[in-house]
């Protein structure tokens, strides 16, 4: 079949590569459908994700068709078209029986590179280095999904691809990230990054009772989106002063709720992105945290700072004070996908939020390698591109 | 053997499971030092060679010392060195690790009882075949498709859903023993496991170097074993990627 490869720091190619076989008897084969690219995937391109290996297959958002299942796999059958979630889970370890299925203790084949980095071991997530369990990704024509029962979703009909394929992560991710800022009636919400999982918390803050909800970027087409789809009012940070807008448009008094959807490649202005980057660039830190930062000093007294985006290992200069001296409550992790999915298949479902708008381009899988390059350099108003393989 | 190891076998009164001195680790230390020097460069070059792959690393260089022991144990003591061991103190490699698992004790302790499912999780060995109620018969493969060794143990301690202990019978090709106790997690969460394994290298202070290099080896080894058991258990299978796509493939 054809697959896109990593095969080093910004080199990706389609290859030939074997068609994907059942390994365990919970496992299912998958015809990917559409896959799309994530802002997560940028990291790996950079190579701030260790343990890539040459010949990688990358991609974790996606939708498909059931083409064969294992022998334990009975809620599922061939033909079937399912969302599959980017977080694998084993649905029998303390974590996921308690709804925490990023932090599954036996999805993971590898378990002894996130025990020795984090102190104990994380989930396996498809196509995110071996680190994640050195699964085989989406961006390919077929995918193997362990634990498929969990993990695919069927998928109610009349949910048109475009509008279901970001079911699979953006949107779980989106909206953990407002589930996990404990958002209150008459909060006001700002979200750092208004990519795919940005805009997604925007949308997903008002479904859980913002009143209202701000959005922080540099590029006007997502500044755009994010106040014609999502609702939101917006600064862009090459051009204000986010700390002083922010304290102004709410009274002096600060935001509620403060959502990092950026992570460990943050960009800003000035001499702190220098600094970050020089420091990134020496191994000194390996994640640019300049939203985390921008985030706990504007975040009001007693407010909360929620994380979804992606760190991977240590940050520089936090600003531990001003979190700890104002009560700040922190919540984060990579997405809870098998807990969310459900839901939100009835709120795409029912048409309350669509999030198709954010599917700019629609590619083939041949142009994986542009389709990224485009992604990277935001060029041509690019929010997503969506890959049919 | 690291003084924390140590100090928790002494808490545990897991002293004893220590296997008995036998085989490679009474040979003449001469012809052991002989045989380390070489079989422990090849495996500290190994190393080298695979820096890359942690997981598959483990099992392999741990492999190579499990060759390295069958090798140094089938050698006969040679009196012609005028060597005697008794004057070196034996060193073991050991481990001991706990982990909790979301499932009745009586289940976790029965899957390991039934010993000829410990290959499913440990996966250096080839079988383990249950020759009467209390011994065994072990086989291990050797890397790089050299051959297998083998060897028979005995079930030491037994106390259903609490204890179970097993040591190589006296003259094996590989000394080793294990002890694995079987709690109740604190708030009903299942059963905590603690698992004590070791081996002991041939006799000498070049074996006892050997011994030192390959704890780290060894206890990654041991880890990864005791994560596939937590695998079985919880989830019903070992995880896996292997024999799936890549650019590579």
């Amino acid at each position: 079949m054809k697959a896109l490869c990593w095969n080093g720091v910004n080199d990706l190619r389609v290859e030939r590569v074997p068609d994907p076989s059942i390994l365990n008897p919970r496992d299912a084969i998958v015809r990917v459908v559409m896959s799309s690219v994530c802002g997560s995937d940028l990291h790996l391109l950079d190579g701030y994700v260790p343990s890539m290996k040459s010949g990688d297959i990358i991609g974790h958002e996606f939708i498909g068709e059931v083409v064969e299942v294992g022998a334990e796999v009975k809620k599922l059958k061939k033909g079937d078209r399912v969302v599959v979630g980017s977080i694998i889970g084993c649905g029998g370890c303390e974590f996921c029986q308690s709804d925490q299925w990023s932090l599954c203790d036996n999805s993971n084949p590898n378990p002894e590179i996130t025990e020795k980095a984090y102190g104990y071991p994380t989930a396996g997530i498809f196509g995110y280095s071996h680190a994640f369990g050195g699964y085989a990704g989406s961006h390919a024509e077929l995918i193997r999904i362990p634990f498929a029962e969990l993990g695919a979703f069927k998928v109610p009909e009349g949910i048109p691809d475009e509008s279901l394929v970001f079911v699979s992560d953006a949107f779980p991710t989106g909206y953990m990230a407002a589930d996990m800022a404990d958002i209150e009636p008459g909060d006001t919400v700002v979200v750092w990054g208004a990519g795919g999982v940005g805009q997604m918390a925007m949308q997903s803050a008002y479904l859980l009772g913002a009143s209202r909800v701000i959005a922080i970027d540099r590029f006007e087409d997502r500044l755009e989106k994010a106040r014609v789809n999502a609702k939101a009012e917006t600064l862009n940070y090459e051009k204000v002063d986010v700390l002083e807008a922010l304290k102004e448009m709410t009274g002096g008094r600060g935001p509620d709720r403060c959502i990092d959807a950026v992570g460990m490649e943050a960009h800003t202005t000035g001499v702190e992105e220098y600094y970050d980057k020089a420091k990134q660039a020496l191994r000194l830190q390996t994640d640019r945290p300049a939203v985390l930062r921008q985030a706990i000093m504007a975040c009001r007294k007693g407010g909360t700072v929620s994380i979804v985006g992606v760190y991977g290992g240590l940050i520089d200069k936090f600003p531990m004070g001003a979190a700890m001296n104002k009560a700040l409550t922190f919540r984060m992790g990579q997405m809870f996908a098998q807990k969310y999915i459900p839901e939100l298949l009835n709120v795409v479902s029912e048409g309350k939020v669509d999030p198709s708008y954010m599917l700019t381009h629609k590619w083939t899988l041949d142009q994986g390698p542009e389709g990224y390059k485009m992604f990277k350099e935001k060029s041509d108003n690019c929010m997503r591109v969506v890959f049919t393989p | 053997m690291d003084t924390y190891n140590q100090n928790m076998s002494k808490a545990l009164h897991t002293d004893y499971i220590m296997p008995p001195a036998s085989g490679s680790s009474h040979i003449n230390v001469g012809k052991a030092e002989r045989i380390a020097s070489v079989v422990g460069g090849a495996v500290l070059t190994y190393l080298g060679m695979r820096k890359h792959g942690a997981g598959a690393l483990a099992i392999a260089a741990a492999g190579g010392a499990m060759l390295y022991r069958g090798l140094t144990g089938y050698c006969p003591v040679n009196d012609a060195a005028g060597r005697d061991s008794a004057g070196h103190k034996d060193v073991s490699v050991e481990i001991t690790r706990s982990l909790t698992i979301l499932k009745p004790r009586e289940e976790v302790y029965q899957f390991w009882r039934q010993l000829e499912n410990l290959p499913k999780f440990m996966h250096h060995l080839n079988d383990v075949r249950q020759l009467g109620p209390k011994r065994s018969h072990w086989s291990a493969k050797v890397p790089k498709g050299i051959g297998t060794i083998e060897w028979e143990a005995d079930i030491v301690q037994e106390e259903p859903n609490q204890v179970l202990a097993w040591r190589s019978v006296a003259d094996s090709t590989v000394d080793n023993a294990g002890e694995v106790r079987f709690m109740d997690a604190v708030g009903g969460k299942g059963t905590v496991l603690q698992a004590t394994i070791s081996y002991r290298p041939p006799a000498g202070d070049v074996g006892g170097t050997i011994a030192h290099l390959l704890n780290p080896v060894f206890k990654q080894m041991v880890l990864n074993d005791l994560h596939r058991f937590k695998q079985l258990m919880e989830a019903g299978e070992v995880a896996t990627v292997e024999g799936q796509p890549s650019g590579r493939s």
